[in-house]
């Protein structure tokens, strides 16, 4: 078993990178998914106001 | 409507993405990578013989290798999307080629490390100026800088043209680290073709090893490839959303 912990590192560290890598990626997805909901909401806000607006003004035309 | 009909938009029409535009086959190669990881180290601690010269230290070489591999993969797909960029323009490509180069700094990271973790009790040295390691590592810093250049500067065409030209010179560099080990005078061994036309594993054991342990890299660089586009592309359509909100803003502001 001589050099035993060379060969531990170099697989404790394939795998430790492979899964900071993944997390990094999961992270980002996660942050993404909540910018993306802020901006729906946005949206949907902004088409609410916009359609109560029309309707005030095709009220105070007629 | 607005939130639904901007989440389809997002999640794209073919219906072959969930909602948050990941790609439906994402999970199952997320589950083929880790079959075939638990199947690669099995054959790595139990199914191949000890190598007679280097002892257990030689069993890096089933993964250094796949690394290195995936790494020239990943690094010749930024390549290829870098020519389709700048010949067609299309913000696609510039994303495959930017999540493909991070995945292929990933796995040259790797292949430095694990390379310098054999070296040290075989060559009895953690690093020297040898020509395929010197190549790697030009390589490694070339990629680096591709990925600071993305990550600082603005994400503008122009900054993706350039991108694009550093990733495609910057690729040239793998075929040199590949014939490095036959053009100059060198300690880094010539495993797969030797300096003599043969190969240098003489067990099948280790051959179908080293096949296994390429499989699960490779299945594993598209996973991950998989993931990180549509993260990228999830975000290139964000910032269309961002775009169409502050114009959608303006009018309102104006009513």
């Amino acid at each position: 078993m001589q050099n035993f912990g060379y060969l531990f590192a170099a697989y404790s560290i394939i795998f430790a990178l492979l899964f900071f890598y993944v997390m990094f990626i999961w992270r980002r997805q996660a942050g993404l998914e909540a910018e993306l909901r802020a901006l729906e909401a946005r949206l949907k806000e902004l088409g609410q106001s916009s359609s109560a607006a029309s309707a005030n003004s095709s009220r105070a035309g007629q | 409507m607005a939130a639904s009909s901007s989440r389809d938009n997002v999640a794209g029409p073919s219906g072959a993405k969930n909602a948050r535009g990941m790609p439906a086959l994402a999970p199952w190669l997320g589950v083929a990578t880790l079959v075939l990881m638990v199947a690669s180290l099995f054959m790595v601690f139990e199914y191949v013989p000890t190598e007679a010269e280097q002892g257990i230290v030689q069993r890096i070489f089933y993964f250094h290798v796949p690394c290195a591999w995936v790494a020239f993969a990943a690094f010749g797909l930024v390549a290829i999307s870098g020519v389709f960029y700048l010949w067609l323009g299309d913000q696609i490509w510039d994303d495959l080629g930017y999540a493909s180069a991070e995945i292929g700094m990933v796995f040259c990271t790797l292949v430095l490390i694990t390379g310098s973790l054999w070296a040290k009790p075989i060559w009895g040295a953690w690093w020297t100026w040898d020509s395929r390691l010197t190549t790697t590592f030009i390589l490694w810093l070339l990629y680096g800088g591709y990925l600071m250049l993305r990550a600082m500067a603005d994400d503008t065409p122009e900054v993706a043209r350039f991108g694009a030209v550093v990733g495609i010179v910057a690729a040239l560099d793998v075929p040199v680290i590949i014939v490095s080990v036959r053009l100059w005078r060198t300690i880094h061994p010539a495993v797969l073709v030797t300096r003599q036309g043969g190969h240098g594993l003489e067990d099948p054991r280790m051959v179908a090893t080293l096949l296994v342990a390429t499989v699960a890299f490779t299945v594993m660089f598209a996973w991950l490839l998989m993931l990180r586009f549509a993260q990228l592309r999830l975000r290139t359509r964000m910032k269309e959303l961002r775009r169409k909100l502050a114009l959608a803003e303006a009018s309102a502001g104006d009513l």
